[in-house]
C-alpha cells in the first residue's frame, strides 16, 4: 500500500518535470503562468475533496477562505505602516524583522509586514475562522449545510467588495513578491517563471502527499466511516464532530495558502476570487473528479483551471462549469473518475473469467 | 430620527420583505411537494423581469406581463421535466448540486441574450417621481402595486391549495406522497405544477418590483440567499409565515443602513441567515419537533 | 456485581411515553435479554443507554461511571459497543476495514500523525489490522476480509457486525435484534456465536424477538409493555409470569 502511494508520488513529480520539459521543447514556456496558477487553485481543489469526498461535508464557501487568505496577506504587505512606526508595537515588529522597508514609486519610504509574517497571520486567520464557521454549520445536513457555507461564502465577497481597505471592487494590487527564501521568491516576475511553476507545484506534491497519507490513515479510515453511516461511526467511539471539524480546518488551510501564494504570484487580488461562483467552480471540478478520488479531483482541477484560464471557454467559462455539474450529477452522481475505473479499464482488457466473475 | 425618513425606510423594506416572501413561498411550495429545495428559485424572479421588459417593447404593459409569467412558467416546467422528474429517489447532495448548476445555466444563458446590464419596467401607474402622500409621508403607487399583487398572489394560491382538487392533491403528496400515490394522485405530475406554479409567482414578482429595484442577470443568487433566510424564519414549508418573516427581514435590512454602510446592507441578512440556522433551525415561528421529522 | 445499572429512566416523544420509569441491573459477565411487544420501547432503552438520545430523567450507571447524556463516542471510549437493528455497515469499505474501524478507540493516530505518516502509525496500523484479522477468525469469516461489505450476504453483514463491536474490546455488548431475518440455521449460529463472546468475559444486552434463541442464552430476561418494566427473571420464570403471558398473547386468552 504504502509503496504504492510512493509510486504515484514519484509519478506526478515525472509529471510535472515532464509538463516543464514540454513547454521548454515546444517553446510555450507562456503556458507555465497558467499552469502555475491553476496549481495554487489545485490546492484549494485537493482540500476540499477530503471535505466532500471523505468526510461526506458539502462546502460551498471555500473561495471564502482562499479569500481570507489571499486578502489578508495582500493587505498586510501592501499597508503602509511608516505613519504609526513609533508606535512601540510597531517598532517591537520591525526589530524583530518582521518588517520590510521599501521605496515607493515616487522615492518615498514605505513600511510594511514581511511576506513570511503575513502568511502566517493570513493562515492563523482562516484557522481561527474555520473553526468558529465550523463548529454550528457542520452541526447542519443537506440542504441547511449548503445554504449555510453558502452564505459565509457570500458575506466574505461582500465584505471585501464593500470595504476600502480592500479596494472594494478594484481589490488589492501592487502586492511585493514572497521572498521564501533567499534567491527564491513568489514572484510574477517573467525571470522567475520556471521556478514559480516548481514552487506552485511543489506545493501541490506536498499537499497530495500529506492528504494521501492522511487518507489511508486511521483518520482516514474514520472519515470515510462518518461518510459512509455517521451515527455508526459515533458508536464506535469516532468523535464525528470533531473529525468533521478539523477535515473543515484542514481544507480551509489548504485554500488559504492557495490564495497567499497566488496573491503574491499574481500581484494582487480582486473580488471575483471571493465570488461565489468560484467556490461552485471548486465544488464542480471536485465532482467530475469523483468526489472520493484525490487523484482525480487533482487532474480534473489541472486541466480545466489551466484550459479556464487559457480562456478556451471564452465567455461561456461559467457557463461550463454549470453544465459539467449537472451533467456529471445526473448521469455519474459517482464522478467521472470513479475510484473503480482503473479496474473497469483492467477488466475489460482482462481475461474472460474476470469479466465472468465480475458479473 | 426624523419621522419622514423613518417611513421612507419601512415603506422600502416593506417593499422588500414582499419579494423576499414572495420567494420563500417559491421554495416552499417546490419543498413541500418534493423534499428539495430549489436553488435556482431566485433566477425564476429574474427571468420574469427579463422577459417581460423584453416583451414590453412591442407588447402592452399588461400582456408583456402575462407573457413573461406564462413563458417562465413553462420554463419552470421544462426544468422540472429535464432534470428532476426522471431521476430516481436522488441523494440531497445530488439535488443541491443539480439545482446549483441549473441556477448557474440559466443565469448564463441570461447574460448572453440579455448581456449584463440592468433592465427595468416602467413604473404601472404614473413615473418615477409621482407619489401618494399621506400627511408627511411619500408612498410611491409601485410599492402599492407590489404589496398589492403579492396579497392577491398569496391569497389565490390559498384559495387553490384549499379549494380546487390539483391543489389539495399537491397537499396530499407533501403529506405521505407514497399515500398519495396509493389514492392514484399522479405524484410526478404534482411536481412538475409546483415547479410551475413556483416559477409563475417568482416571475410575476420579478416584473411587479422591477420598476423600483431593476432585474439584471445575476440578481437570482442574492434573492435565493434571502428567500431561504425568509423560509427557515418561517419554519420551512409554512408559507403564511414566511410572508412574516420576509417582512420581518425586509424592515430589518432596510434599517441597518442606519447602523452600517450599504454596501453591508447582504451582510446582514444572510447573517440572520446563519444566526438563526445556528440557534433555531427550526425558524422563529415553526415547532422544534416537526423540523427534527423533517429529513435533511 | 452489576456492570451497567438503571435507575428510574423516563423518556417521552410529544405525547408518547416511551420508556416510563425503567429500572434495572446487569450483572457483569451474564448476558440479559431484554423483551417486549413491538413498540414496547426496547429500542429506545438501548439508544438512550448507548447514548444516541438523552433520558428526560433517571441515571444510567456503567461500572463506577454515570453516562446519561454523555455522547455516543464517549460511551464507546468508556468500553460499550453495540450492533443496529438494521445493519449499519460502512458501505464502499471491505468487511476487514469495517472491523478496523472498531479499533478506533484503541489507536490513536491523529489528523497531524496521519498526514505525516510518522513511523509509529505503521506499526500502530499493522496492529489494528492484525487484531482485526484475529477478530475475523474467532467469527469464523475469516475468508470475507476483502469482501466489500454491502457485497456480502444478510447473515454475513450481521456477523461482521458483531465484530466491528467485538473489535472495541468492550466490557459491555449491546446487541439490538442481531437475529432479525436470519433463518433458523443461522440464528443457530448466531447463538454461539454470542454464547462464545459471554466465555471471552464480555457482558452481554440483547434485544431479540425470537424467544427460542433469548431463552436458550440468557441468563435473566426483561420484560417492557408500553415502556414499562413489566418483568425481571430468570427465562424459565418468565415462560411462567402470567402478566407476561397475557401481554403477548392478549387478555381473552387467559
Amino acid at each position: 500500500m504504502a509503496r504504492n502511494r510512493h509510486l504515484q508520488a514519484f509519478l506526478l513529480i515525472a509529471a510535472v518535470a515532464a509538463v516543464q520539459l514540454a513547454t521548454m521543447i515546444s517553446d510555450t514556456q507562456h503556458y507555465l503562468t497558467q499552469l502555475t496558477m491553476s496549481g495554487y487553485y489545485s490546492l484549494v481543489i485537493i482540500g476540499l475533496c477530503l471535505l466532500i469526498g471523505y468526510a461526506g461535508q458539502i462546502s460551498l464557501g471555500h473561495a471564502g477562505f482562499f479569500a481570507i487568505g489571499g486578502y489578508t496577506s495582500a493587505f498586510l504587505t501592501t499597508y503602509d505602516l511608516t505613519p504609526v512606526s513609533d508606535k512601540a508595537f510597531i517598532a517591537f515588529l520591525s526589530r524583530t524583522g518582521m518588517l520590510v522597508s521599501t521605496a515607493d514609486l515616487y522615492g518615498g519610504q514605505v513600511l510594511h509586514l514581511h511576506p513570511w509574517a503575513a502568511c502566517l497571520i493570513a493562515i492563523l486567520l482562516a484557522i481561527i475562522v474555520a473553526y468558529a464557521i465550523g463548529g454550528p454549520v457542520l452541526k447542519l445536513k443537506g440542504h441547511y449545510l449548503a445554504m449555510a457555507t453558502l452564505g459565509f461564502g457570500t458575506i466574505v465577497y461582500k465584505v471585501v467588495l464593500g470595504t476600502e481597505q480592500f479596494g472594494a471592487a478594484d481589490g488589492i494590487s501592487e502586492v511585493p513578491e514572497f521572498a521564501l527564501l533567499p534567491g527564491i521568491a513568489v514572484s510574477g516576475k517573467l525571470s522567475m517563471r520556471i521556478m514559480n511553476y516548481y514552487i506552485a507545484w511543489g506545493l501541490v506534491i506536498l499537499g497530495v502527499v500529506l492528504l494521501s497519507n492522511l487518507v489511508h490513515s486511521r483518520v482516514g479510515r474514520a472519515l470515510r466511516s462518518i461518510h459512509g453511516a455517521e451515527d455508526a461511526a459515533n458508536a464506535m467511539g469516532v468523535n464525528t464532530g470533531r473529525y468533521k471539524l478539523n477535515m473543515f480546518v484542514i481544507s480551509a488551510v489548504f485554500a488559504a495558502i492557495g490564495g497567499v501564494f497566488l496573491t503574491h504570484y499574481n500581484g494582487g487580488i480582486g473580488p471575483s476570487e471571493a465570488s461565489i461562483m468560484k467556490s461552485v467552480r471548486y465544488v464542480a471540478i471536485v465532482a467530475i473528479g469523483g468526489m472520493a478520488n484525490l487523484w482525480g479531483a487533482l487532474v480534473m482541477g489541472f486541466v480545466l483551471n489551466f484550459l479556464s484560464l487559457r480562456g478556451y471557454f471564452g465567455s461561456y467559462d461559467d457557463a461550463v462549469f454549470g453544465a459539467i455539474l449537472i451533467i456529471i450529477m445526473l448521469f455519474t452522481p459517482e464522478g467521472l473518475l470513479r475510484r473503480d475505473l482503473f479496474s473497469d479499464i483492467r477488466s475489460l482488457f482482462g481475461s474472460g473469467k474476470d469479466l465472468e466473475e465480475k458479473v | 430620527m426624523n419621522i419622514e425618513l423613518f417611513f421612507q425606510y419601512l415603506v422600502a423594506g416593506v417593499t422588500y420583505g414582499t419579494i423576499y416572501a414572495i420567494v420563500a413561498i417559491g421554495f416552499n411550495i417546490i419543498y413541500n411537494t418534493t423534499g428539495i429545495i430549489n436553488f435556482a428559485q431566485g433566477e425564476f424572479v429574474m427571468l420574469g423581469g427579463m422577459t417581460a421588459v423584453t416583451l414590453h417593447a412591442f407588447l402592452p404593459l399588461p400582456i408583456a406581463i402575462l407573457s413573461a409569467v406564462m413563458i417562465t412558467m413553462v420554463i419552470g416546467a421544462l426544468i422540472e421535466i429535464t432534470f428532476i422528474r426522471w431521476l430516481i429517489s436522488p441523494s440531497v447532495l445530488r439535488m443541491i448540486i443539480i439545482t446549483i448548476g441549473i441556477s448557474i445555466l440559466v443565469r448564463e444563458i441570461a447574460l448572453h441574450i440579455w448581456g449584463a446590464g440592468v433592465k427595468a419596467l416602467p413604473y404601472f401607474s404614473g413615473t418615477a417621481v409621482s407619489a401618494i402622500s399621506i400627511g408627511d409621508v411619500h408612498i410611491s403607487p409601485q410599492v402599492l402595486w407590489v404589496i398589492g399583487v403579492s396579497a392577491v398572489m398569496v391569497i389565490c394560491l390559498n384559495l387553490f391549495f384549499t379549494y380546487t382538487l390539483p391543489g389539495r392533491q399537491m397537499r396530499a403528496c407533501s403529506a405521505n406522497r407514497d399515500a398519495a400515490r396509493l389514492c392514484g394522485i399522479n405524484a410526478k405530475n404534482m411536481v412538475t405544477l409546483s415547479f410551475v406554479l413556483s416559477a409563475g409567482i417568482g416571475a410575476l414578482a420579478g416584473c411587479v418590483v422591477s420598476p423600483i429595484t431593476y432585474v439584471q442577470y445575476d440578481g437570482g443568487t442574492a434573492l435565493a440567499i434571502k428567500g431561504f433566510t425568509v423560509a427557515i424564519l418561517g419554519g420551512l414549508g409554512n408559507s403564511m409565515a414566511a410572508v412574516a418573516a420576509g417582512l420581518l427581514l425586509g424592515i430589518l435590512e432596510s434599517f441597518s443602513i442606519w447602523v452600517m454602510p450599504t454596501a453591508y446592507k447582504d451582510v446582514i441578512s444572510i447573517s440572520i441567515l446563519l444566526l438563526i440556522l445556528f440557534v433555531r433551525p427550526s425558524g422563529l415561528f415553526g415547532s422544534k419537533e416537526a423540523a427534527q421529522l423533517k429529513e435533511f | 456485581m452489576a456492570i451497567l445499572a438503571v435507575r428510574d429512566l423516563n423518556k417521552r416523544f410529544g405525547g408518547l411515553q416511551a420508556v416510563k420509569d425503567v429500572s434495572f441491573t446487569v450483572t457483569a459477565g451474564s448476558i440479559k435479554a431484554l423483551i417486549g411487544p413491538n413498540g414496547a420501547g426496547k429500542t429506545t432503552l438501548f439508544n438512550l443507554i448507548s447514548g444516541v438520545l438523552s433520558p428526560d430523567s433517571g441515571d444510567i450507571f456503567f461500572g463506577d461511571m454515570q453516562i446519561e447524556g454523555m455522547k455516543p463516542f464517549q460511551i464507546a471510549e468508556k468500553g460499550m459497543s453495540r450492533t443496529f437493528q438494521h445493519i449499519r455497515l460502512f458501505p464502499n469499505m471491505t468487511a476487514i476495514e469495517n472491523i478496523m474501524i472498531g479499533r478506533h478507540t484503541h489507536s490513536r493516530a491523529g489528523f497531524i500523525a496521519g498526514m505525516f505518516s510518522l513511523p509509529w502509525t505503521w506499526k500502530e496500523e499493522s496492529r489494528i489490522r492484525s487484531r482485526s484479522r484475529e477478530i475475523l477468525d474467532f467469527l469464523g469469516i475469516s475468508g470475507l476480509a476483502d469482501s466489500e461489505s454491502t457485497s456480502l450476504a444478510y447473515g454475513q453483514q450481521r456477523i461482521v457486525e458483531l465484530g466491528r463491536a467485538l473489535a472495541c474490546e468492550p466490557k459491555l455488548l449491546l446487541l439490538d435484534e442481531p437475529a432479525a431475518g436470519l433463518n433458523i440455521k443461522e440464528t443457530a449460529e448466531m447463538a454461539n456465536l454470542i454464547t462464545k463472546v459471554k466465555n471471552l468475559g464480555i457482558t452481554v444486552l440483547i434485544v431479540e424477538h425470537d424467544m427460542s434463541l433469548v431463552m436458550n442464552i440468557s441468563d435473566e430476561v426483561i420484560v417492557l409493555s408500553y415502556g414499562q418494566k413489566i418483568a425481571d427473571d430468570v427465562p424459565l420464570a418468565i415462560q411462567k409470569n402470567t402478566e407476561v403471558i397475557r401481554v403477548y398473547l392478549g387478555e381473552e386468552e387467559c
